[in-house]
């Protein structure tokens, strides 16, 4: 919780620096008489120094979202998971943990399931990312929501967005050949409603009937 | 014309928008000008903030404000006056006191969630630190017998009658607090209209009773406050009560002017929003040596939290579940320096039926007997607490048709001894019962000229599939297919319904629907001419023949006088199958079967998933499942999902769900008796029972962690 990194020295009000644009707007009013021009004084005290680096902070990233190619901007510490829900307001991904341990965030990225929690948004540079709502087509279900809602394989349903695009890709692995062998490859989904055996149900089905 | 719905197994009708991703949950809804809140943690465990200081937090990029107790509006209803005391509960940025470790010290409000996230890293505080208490078991004698009338000891008939018995058992068994850990995070979005209305969208199971708390807090007219939760993504309980974050929510966005959506980061669900509260219960049960029970005792301690107290039914299950002449029981609870604990699925009658059930195991064991047996022996044919007949009671069915299914007579009586390779197979059952309860409850219903019926009431859908019943209810009273029919819920605009809690929504609200629908009937009947109880009604030509667009009305609906003539519980048997790594103390649950009697079932199919839900929180409670404070510092240390373990898919085998499927009407009009709680009530000690007859370990400490069993 401590602010006090130890090679951050305080400044005059004990407060430490604590970027560059602090140092800049200190330096301007320093200066300003000497060497800086009055607009960026100007800018420092209408923190548009911060406006305009906010904007700078920002990495231009692009990416296939559900077919849909976009040139986006992004700081850098932006997660997947938070660019999908805040910026694309594609909520069908859903956040339970940022920490890759509940999988309620899953989508796939060039056809492999990840968290993305996990994945900096900018690590996916020239990716095709698939969500939850890129895998119907059109108003036709893909088999794996079909089998979901025949297996009633969910109940609040906040999990179920991850399980099933987990599902999709586990059948593409190789890893539901049997019911403990799916099991163990959707262990990385929670279902706190426990619908699991339901899970199972659904997988099995669509593995079956080749659908997927 | 569809007839007899109720009972069929129909798909949910928001199953669509929950597996196309179209289902919008609290904290999901593109909203204007949206500002993102992040709590920011006490570092110490009982004392009072020195100094906080927020100015580098406050100088970060996109910070819009940091809340805390130096600079918050006062929130109205915290505040005491001579007519009312300070109301109880944790309230927020009100003062500088700390009664627990990471209770939120500050509230930061940024234009991104990034932002927030890190300025909140940058608030630091000083504090006056005061001596805590979180050891439970070291502070038991601190124990307090809880305020109110209603947890006063309990004696019918002799007290502690079972210390006399010729075969006796006293034993204590121990559960560790658990986490209700729904999968979607408690967040909750408020903004204030330039009127002075309130909108919150949050995660509430009681739309009513989040406006009535919201209304309360900032002293507005409870009409003046919109809750929308119409998608909950679980709660189990933990959204039962409107919690301090979701009024600082509010508070915040009413500072600001802005709408603030706050989210609760994982680590921050294991210590704000409740928990299935740490209980050590001791039991005395003693018996005839041809197993007539002569008396029970049961005496529970629980953990609760000194600024607020919790109190639960743990002790009551030992009062009517069997037929003993002399039962007592005492409750009292340990206040300790943690967040107050919240009713979690299957409550307290979860917790005690984990003792009472165990301590039958181990009776009959003692008495050579089959536990089966054992509680036919003693079955209560009427409710020897309140001295009344039950409404209804199939628990011998239960017991007849769970034996058969789990296969019971493949159990050796002998513990230890059935072997398959390197496993150690064991079979247990486990019983539970919880009252069924019907509240007051209304819905509106609007019969459109094309035929279509529009239903809605304030009820919620934490995720048994209320919407889904409510559908198949109205279709079977109308007699129109589902398709035709649509419920609206989670909205505190409408008609009002009770909170989703105690297992009584389908009897509350579905007998509203219930009676709605048939008040629409005799509407049309008597629109017609036609006598009250005539069925063949044409809905569309009836609309088009009075020339009417809609026929709209609302209707109130609520329990008779019947809930005192009859004792009404739903009843459970759980039964296991458990396997045992000889070597390792691996287990495997192999097979659950859960019978139940909770009158008639209205969904099969959601019916059936809620009751599997039930024996997967139970399977947690049981084997995997424990929150742990390091009482050096009054931290919890494992508030994540990599170390506190909830089961998953690998865990859970099929589990197969039974209903004796028999109607109550004397509870209401539909003849059903509630599932939530009673899929959750036994499982724990069933399965308990089950590794005994495996490996011959007794374990009384959950949850049953392989290395308790080598």
């Amino acid at each position: 919780m401590s602010s006090k990194k130890p090679c951050t020295p305080p400044d005059s009000d004990g407060v430490p620096n604590k970027t560059r644009r602090d140092f800049l707007k200190k330096s301007s009013f320093l200066t300003a008489a000497a060497f800086v021009p009055v607009t960026v004084v100007n800018a420092a005290v209408n923190q548009w120094d911060e406006k305009l680096a906010s904007v700078f902070e920002k990495t231009s990233l692009h990416l296939e979202v559900n077919g849909v190619p976009l040139n986006l901007s992004v700081e850098p510490r932006t997660t997947l998971l938070d660019l999908l829900r805040e910026q694309l307001n594609l909520t069908g991904t859903k956040k339970g943990c940022d920490r890759g341990q509940c999988g309620a965030c899953t989508v796939h990225a060039d056809g492999l399931r990840i968290n993305s929690c996990l994945s900096l948004a900018v690590t996916n540079e020239g990716k095709k990312i698939t969500t939850i709502e890129g895998l119907s087509k059109g108003q036709e279900l893909h088999p794996m929501q079909e089998a979901f809602i025949k297996h009633d394989g969910f109940q609040c349903g906040y999990c179920t967005p991850g399980q099933i695009m987990s599902a999709v890709a586990l059948i593409k692995e190789g890893h539901a050949g049997s019911e403990m062998e799916i099991r163990e490859f959707m262990s990385g989904n929670i279902c706190r409603c426990g619908a699991y055996p339901n899970i199972v149900n659904a997988i099995q089905e669509v593995k079956k009937g080749g659908l997927s | 014309m569809k007839k007899d719905a109720i009972g069929d197994s129909l798909s949910r009708v928001d199953g669509r928008l929950k597996v196309t991703g179209g289902a919008k949950y609290s904290g999901e809804f593109k909203i204007t000008g949206l500002t993102y809140g992040v709590l920011v943690p006490a570092t110490i465990t009982n004392g009072t903030i020195a100094s906080i200081d927020t100015k580098v937090a406050e100088r970060a990029p996109g910070v819009i404000k940091v809340i805390t107790y130096l600079n918050a509006a006062k929130v109205p209803g915290y505040q005491p006056n001579e007519s009312k005391p300070a109301s109880k509960g944790l309230k927020l940025f009100n003062d500088n006191k700390i009664y627990f470790n990471q209770q939120p010290i500050a509230l930061v409000i940024a234009d991104t969630f990034e932002r927030a996230t890190y300025a909140a890293s940058l608030v630091t505080a000083t504090y006056q630190k005061e001596p805590f208490k979180t050891n439970f078991q070291k502070n038991i004698d601190n124990s307090v017998v809880p305020q109110g009338g209603n947890y006063k000891d309990y004696i019918r008939g002799e007290a502690d009658a079972y210390k006399n018995a010729p075969v006796k058992i006293e034993q204590a068994y121990l559960l560790p607090s658990e986490m209700h850990n729904p999968m979607e995070l408690h967040v909750t979005t408020a903004f204030w209209n330039a009127d002075g209305k309130l909108t919150v969208f949050t995660k509430s199971q009681g739309v009513i009773s989040s406006q009535k708390a919201l209304a309360n807090a900032f002293k507005i007219e409870q009409s003046t406050v919109q809750i929308n939760s119409r998608f909950v993504g679980g709660a189990f309980g933990s959204s039962l009560r409107t919690w301090p974050h979701e009024i600082a929510a509010a508070q915040a966005a009413k500072m600001i002017n802005r709408p603030v959506r706050l989210t609760l980061t994982r680590e921050q669900m294991f210590t704000l929003v409740g928990y299935r509260p740490q209980t050590i219960q001791k039991m005395g049960i003693g018996a005839t040596p041809d197993g007539q029970l002569i008396g029970i005792t049961h005496e529970s301690h629980s953990q609760s939290a000194v600024y607020e107290e919790f109190t639960e039914r743990s002790v009551n299950v030992s009062r009517f579940l069997y037929a003993s002449p002399n039962a007592n029981t005492r409750y009292k609870v340990v206040p300790l320096h943690v967040g107050v604990p919240a009713p979690m699925r299957g409550p307290g009658e979860a917790t005690g039926a984990f003792a009472l059930e165990c301590a039958l195991d181990e009776l009959a064991y003692a008495l050579n007997m089959d536990p089966i047996a054992l509680r036919l022996k003693n079955y209560a044919d009427a409710d020897p607490e309140k001295n009344l007949p039950w409404s209804s009671k199939y628990l011998r069915e239960c017991y007849q048709k769970g034996a058969d299914k789990i296969g019971w007579e493949k159990r050796s009586s002998k513990p230890g001894t059935n072997r398959e390779g390197d496993w150690l197979v064991g079979y247990g059952i486990g019983c539970g019962a919880f009252g069924a309860y019907r509240n007051k409850a209304q819905a509106y219903i609007k019969l459109l000229a094309d035929g279509s019926v529009n239903i809605k009431s304030a009820t919620s859908d934490i995720g048994p599939g209320t919407g889904t019943s409510m559908v198949l209810i109205a279709a079977d009273i109308l007699g129109i297919p589902a398709e035709k029919i649509t419920f609206d819920l989670g909205d505190s605009s409408l008609p009002e319904a009770p909170t989703q809690g105690g297992s009584a929504t389908v009897s509350s609200v579905g007998s509203a629907v219930h009676d709605v629908c048939l008040a629409l009937k005799k509407k049309l009947n008597t629109l017609t001419g036609k006598p009250e109880n005539n069925e063949d009604l044409d809905y569309v030509k009836i609309l088009k023949q009075q020339n009417l667009p809609f026929i709209e009305l609302t209707q109130g609906s609520e329990g008779t006088d019947e809930a005192k003539k009859y004792s009404m519980y739903s009843f459970s048997a759980h039964f296991v199958e458990v396997h045992v790594h000889a070597l390792t103390g691996a287990w495997r649950i192999k097979k659950v079967v859960a019978v139940v009697d909770a009158g008639k079932i209205v969904n099969n199919k959601t019916a059936s998933s809620q009751m599997i839900g039930g024996a997967v929180g139970g399977i947690g409670m049981a084997m995997t499942e424990e929150a742990i404070i390091d009482d050096r510092f009054g931290r919890l240390v494992n508030g994540n999902f990599a170390d506190y373990h909830v089961p998953v898919n690998a865990d859970i085998p099929q589990i197969e769900a039974i209903f004796i499927n028999k109607p109550d009407m004397h509870i209401n009009p539909l003849g059903t008796k509630g599932i939530g709680e009673i899929s959750l009530i036994g499982v724990a000690p069933a399965i308990a029972n089950a590794v005994y007859n495996a490996t011959g370990k007794r374990i009384r400490e959950l949850p049953i962690t392989p290395d308790k069993l080598i």
